[in-house]
């Protein structure tokens, strides 16, 4: 009987922790919604929140991909370099080609992304190489050939196919496309992690690498699975990211990989993998895009922007350390009093 | 340069098992060399060899502190931030004029505890440094566009330009790559004849062995983070006169190459294994790859490209020989270790 | 229970003529120049309890992990059903139907038991998604049929270890594995914990599994097995039946020799205290522990595993924190959690996991004796290799450690001259007070019997030795006096003459007294 009741009252913490995180996500979105918005009402007009869902969707796709990522125990920083590689070739073969639509662009992006995801995927899973080192080298190559490509040319809005630019910016009842894809991404993902024997050894695998390999986990075939649907996602990110801004330049998203992991970790995703949610990572990058948004409208200098940003990465890590550690105390008070 | 790889190696690492994977970079340098300077005429003068080890002061600079940090199993991301802060102070307390006596001092301190917040988020907390650093990489770089925004600032005063630019007299050798130099011997001996030295082999091969045998772990990784901290702001201070230019955004992924050459040189990711020899010769070897693709009009960006491939072959590349030499071998007289009491 | 009897006579083919589920046919396994296995053979059969027994380093784990795939034979078979396979890997053997519950088990902190017993093999609803109530019920209706109390829902970190094992066993269970390997299952347990998983065991035995237990505890094979298989130096020894054979037997065929022997602790005089422990306490790991080990004396800490032994040594020695309490060396208070000052205090700790704790497995010889006294090696600024050398064989000699060179790495040392490092590593520091945890533990036995010699000798020359082992023979051969922990705490103090295997265990077992 004590054992049933000691893990209930574990249980409770458990969940506590990480409900908690995302409460207080919608929390602080709350609160700094309110005080920007009593400072200047204009933040809350139709026209900003618009803005502000537009803006978050592609970080928050990107985010999606990236929690498959963290969530296996692995890294994946080369997102922003694909995003911009993307944006700027399919924009590059669009505006030569008239002819083609919306669909191929995106299928071409996710091809790209795919390709650059298998290469991740290969190094880290079978050439057993640090995740970090890995995509930090191979950012800097993507963004090296996306700058060899574009070789300071610039892809104009005006080249551009009609249908394209309407994804950008179009809405269907009201709603825009982005925000759209994105929340339908987000929830066939989250269901897919949540309700799919697959789904579940992502976290089996960054909860403990070697009860996976025991349990016979495919873990590399999953590690390589994750880096594939995070690059597909950048990739998808990359069009999305032609559509809304039309003028793309090889500089574009240079540097997203750090918000795109700050979101993530902000939105409860452990940097040490095997736990958080698509929904608490999509999110964290709601709540920073609404910061960068309301030091617009509080006419704070954005330069704060990338300071923040690192701050709040530099506090999620640091809160889930503090919190797992009163838990591991916790739990070894408990189980010393059920012992004796 | 290739007498002092063999100095350093000659300080026999526990590398020896590997290959000697240092020397085989030695000897890829060397061979760059000689193609290099057979390949294109301007390659092997005076003047072009000063302008490229003089275009590596800061990474060089940088990678000794990256050097001891890899040992002891941890890493600093977030150097080429602190770099950035430091030109963007350097350019703002300038502006607003200070005098560099006084700045210099002052971004040295500043370096130092953007050292000592990762070192105690690291050693205090227990988080994994790569992502500390991470964080920081931001934070610092935030904060260097928080300090001077957009601007540029020019126009430091001649005699201290000159110290970062000008050759020591008499030799084709700029100051920085003097100062390099003297760190470069005072970081050898440390790391390969001193105890401090011993313990930060310790520590990165087992971490858990060193605490056991009295090394004071957290506080050496503390002062590691420390002095890679001032390293990056003194360099800060070097890339700022040398370019003439304080710029927040100075130095942007600096730390790419400076990782990139502490894993070229041979020191494991992982911790433990590595020889500043090694380093060094990396450091050449990516400054000379530079600066060929540079004579061969390549562009910067098909050099980051060489990089960040020369990065992914450098880490991934001796776990091969590892794996292919456990294939030939049996496995490693490794016993069974489910504890038996 | 008769029928089990009958089934196990000593020349019986087990259960009727069916072939044995699992067999291990003339199987032998080397690492490097370590022959862990030659030639063993082994049969487990239905509805029959085998106990391995041996001691440490005898090749019991090397066993286990060959039949659970983990490890390939270099040669000899497994076979399964009479029939020879190949098991490539843990899943290989999984899908044969072989279960391994390992002391500590390997489980995922982060997601629930059901989870953990059924991961890769939810049960599935439509469009192959996982049916969670049918999950949650059927890990319900597994702990039902255990008798055990565990919510399914509730998240796998925080379960205590034998609450582990028994998701283990739900696990092996939910796969309907015939045959259950039990590595040192209880050796963390307390004794209710233990009686609660010989309930669970001994009623799959007669659902049909076959089960092979390893346990340093003779009782507990004598309790629960029909058969014992005995191995020593990764030789097979013998394989009997376990009805007519008596404890005595039974160790003689694990140890081989004499022990006597083996134990040569020459009396001393003891002089003044040296360590002094008062009312230590670090919450949840051990409480209000204190002793005295005085000038001359070797005291032993004995108990189980999980007891708390090694967890006070690492306390005093300021590897970990204490919460209360006090530890005096000579007279002086030591701060607590510095290990730098408990060695200039004079204390030194050959600690438990050599691999992990003791040596810096890659580095030489000379420089893993080195690195206690970097700073007496130290001529001005750098170290000097000639002293650092000669610190190192003047050691080697004395301790009799057989080896290449000084600069080999340890890797490359047998488990008997790595511990004689670790010993000259300490012992070059020239300690007052020697804490030594588990000093024989997976070494040959001519080594012991040197280790031994060597802790007699400190002693005499004034050491004062605190020695923490799990090996009874050995304490009771070597201790002037037996202090035994029991759950965290400090439960009996046996001097010398009264302590017998009988004392010891009962102390440590918490039977009596």
């Amino acid at each position: 009987m004590t054992a049933v009741t000691a893990g209930r009252s574990t249980r409770g913490i458990v969940d506590l922790v990480f409900r908690a995180r995302e409460l207080s996500i919608v929390l602080a979105l709350a609160v700094l919604v309110a005080v920007t918005a009593a400072a200047n009402g204009n933040f809350l007009s139709a026209q900003g929140l618009k803005d502000i869902f537009l803006n978050a969707a592609i970080l928050a796709l990107l985010a999606v991909g990236q929690s498959f990522v963290v969530i296996t125990r692995n890294i994946d920083l080369s997102v922003g370099s694909v995003v911009g590689l993307v944006a700027f070739t399919v924009g590059d073969v669009l505006a030569a080609n008239q002819g083609l639509g919306v669909g191929v662009a995106i299928v071409l992006g996710i091809v790209i992304g795919c390709v650059c995801g298998l290469v991740n995927g290969l190094l880290v899973s079978f050439g057993k190489v640090p995740a970090l080192v890995v995509t930090l080298g191979t950012l800097y190559v993507i963004q090296g050939l996306d700058h060899a490509i574009a070789h300071g040319r610039q892809i104009n809005a005006v080249d551009l196919p009609r249908s394209v630019l309407s994804l950008g910016n179009g809405s269907v009842l009201g709603i825009p496309y982005l925000p759209l894809i994105t929340v339908v991404v987000m929830l066939a993902v989250g269901y897919y992690l949540r309700s799919y024997a697959s789904g579940r050894d992502f976290y089996a695998i960054g909860s403990s690498p070697e009860a996976a390999g025991l349990a016979g986990v495919p873990v590399r075939r999953r590690v390589m699975a994750a880096y594939l649907l995070s690059g597909a996602l950048a990739g998808l990110g990359g069009v999305l990211w032609l559509a809304r801004f039309g003028t793309v330049v090889a500089d574009d998203a240079h540097g997203w990989e750090l918000q795109v992991v700050s979101a993530v970790v902000v939105g409860g995703v452990a940097i040490t993998g095997g736990v958080g949610t698509v929904y608490g990572a999509a999110l964290g990058a709601l709540l920073l895009t609404t910061i960068t948004s309301a030091l617009v409208v509080l006419k704070v200098n954005p330069f704060w922007q990338q300071a923040i940003t690192g701050a709040l990465l530099l506090l999620a890590i640091s809160v889930d350390r503090v919190l797992a550690l009163r838990v591991a105390r916790i739990l070894r008070r408990r189980n010393a009093r059920h012992g004796s | 340069m290739a007498a002092d790889v063999t100095a350093a190696n000659s300080a026999r690492a526990p590398l020896s098992r590997f290959l000697r994977w240092d020397i085989l970079v030695g000897v890829l340098l060397v061979l760059v060399f000689a193609g290099g300077a057979i390949g294109s005429p301007e390659f092997a003068n005076a003047g072009n060899l000063s302008f490229a080890l003089g275009d590596l002061g800061e990474i060089a600079l940088i990678a000794l502190a990256m050097t001891l940090l890899v040992v002891a199993a941890e890493v600093d991301l977030s150097v080429a931030s602190v770099l950035g802060l430091s030109s963007a102070l350097v350019g703002h307390l300038w502006d607003a004029g200070w005098a560099i006596e006084t700045i210099i001092p002052l971004v040295v301190v500043v370096g130092a505890v953007c050292g000592l917040v990762n070192g105690l988020l690291v050693t205090r907390l227990g988080l994994p440094s790569l992502a500390v650093t991470i964080g920081t990489l931001a934070l610092y770089r935030g904060l260097a566009q928080v300090v001077l925004g957009d601007r540029a600032i020019a126009e430091f005063p001649q005699s201290y330009v000159n110290l970062a630019v000008n050759n020591v007299p008499g030799t084709p050798i700029p100051y920085p790559v003097a100062l390099f130099a003297v760190l470069a011997v005072i970081t050898a001996v440390t790391l390969h004849a001193t105890g401090f030295g011993r313990a930060l082999f310790a520590i990165g091969a087992q971490v858990e062995a060193a605490h056991f045998a009295g090394i004071r772990v957290k506080r050496i990784k503390l002062i590691l983070f420390v002095v890679s901290g001032i390293v990056a702001a003194f360099a800060g201070v070097v890339y700022t006169l040398r370019y003439g230019s304080a710029r927040a955004d100075n130095g942007s992924g600096l730390e790419l190459a400076v990782i990139a050459a502490v894993l070229l040189g041979g020191v494991d990711f992982d911790g433990g294994k590595g020889t500043l020899g090694g380093v060094i010769a990396g450091v050449l070897l990516i400054g000379l790859l530079r600066n060929l693709l540079m004579l061969n009009d390549v562009s910067t960006e098909i050099q980051s490209v060489v990089t960040g491939l020369l990065l992914v072959i450098s880490v991934i590349t001796p776990r091969l020989v590892a794996v292919a030499r456990q294939r030939r071998r049996a496995p490693s007289p490794v016993m069974p270790t489910t504890p038996t009491p | 229970m008769t029928g089990a009897a009958e089934a196990t006579a000593p020349h019986g083919p087990g259960t009727g003529d069916a072939p044995p589920v699992l067999a291990l046919a003339g199987v032998s396994k080397s690492f490097g120049a370590v022959r862990a296995l030659r030639d063993v053979s082994l049969e487990l059969h239905a509805g029959e309890a085998h106990a391995l027994a041996g001691e440490n380093g005898a090749g019991k784990s090397t066993l286990v992990k060959t039949l659970s795939g983990v490890h390939r034979p270099d040669s000899g078979q497994v076979l399964m059903d009479g029939r020879p396979v190949e098991f490539h890997k843990p899943a290989d053997a999984q899908r044969h139907g072989v279960a391994v519950i390992y002391q500590e088990p390997t489980m995922f902190p982060d997601l629930s038991v059901a989870e953990n017993i059924f991961i890769g093999r939810q049960p599935r609803a439509s469009l192959g998604r996982i049916d969670r109530g049918a999950m949650r019920a059927r890990a319900a209706e597994l702990f039902a049929r255990l008798g055990v109390a565990l919510d399914p829902e509730q998240p796998a970190r925080g379960l205590s270890i034998a609450d582990q094992q028994l998701v283990e066993i739900a696990k092996a269970l939910s796969r309907d594995a015939r045959v259950l390997i039990m590595d040192e299952p209880t050796a963390a347990l307390s004794v209710n914990e233990v009686a609660r998983l010989f309930t669970v065991v001994k009623a799959l035995r007669e659902q049909g599994c076959a089960v092979l237990f390893i346990s340093h505890r003779l009782d507990e094979i004598f309790e629960l097995c029909q058969r014992v298989t005995t191995l020593r130096d990764g030789a097979w020894i013998a394989g009997e039946a376990v009805a007519g054979l008596t404890h005595e037997a039974l160790i003689r065929r694990m140890v081989g020799r004499d022990l006597d022997t083996l134990y040569p602790k020459l009396d001393a005089a003891t002089g003044e205290v040296a360590l002094k422990v008062h009312r230590l306490t670090r919450e949840g790991v051990f409480t209000d522990v204190s002793f005295e080990v005085r000038r001359g004396e070797i005291v032993a800490l004995a108990g189980l595993v999980g007891a708390g032994r090694s967890e006070v040594a690492r306390a005093v020695f300021g590897v970990d924190r204490w919460d209360a309490g006090w530890v005096e060396v000579n007279g002086r208070r030591l701060p607590p959690a510095s290990p730098t000052a408990a060695m200039s205090a004079g204390v030194a700790l050959v600690p438990e996991d050599r691999r992990q704790q003791g040596l810096v497995m890659d580095q030489s010889i000379e420089r893993n004796i080195g690195l206690t006294g970097l700073k007496r090696l130290r001529r001005g600024p750098v170290i000097s290799r000639a002293a650092e050398r000669d610190r190192a064989r003047d050691w080697a000699i004395r301790l009799q450690l057989k080896f290449n060179r000084l600069s080999d790495a340890v890797n490359v040392l047998s488990g008997g001259n790595q511990q004689k490092v670790v010993l000259a590593k300490w012992l070059s520091t020239r300690p007052q007070v020697l804490i030594i945890d588990e000093p024989t533990r997976g070494i040959d036995v001519g080594t012991k019997a040197e280790v031994h010699r060597v802790l007699s000798e400190l002693a005499s020359d004034g050491m004062a030795v605190l020695m923490i082992s799990s090996e009874l023979p050995e304490v009771l051969g070597m201790a002037d006096r037996v202090l035994v922990m029991q759950e965290g705490r400090l439960v009996a103090e046996i001097p010398r003459a009264e302590a017998t295997e009988e004392s010891v265990m009962t102390a440590a077992a918490g039977r009596t007294s």
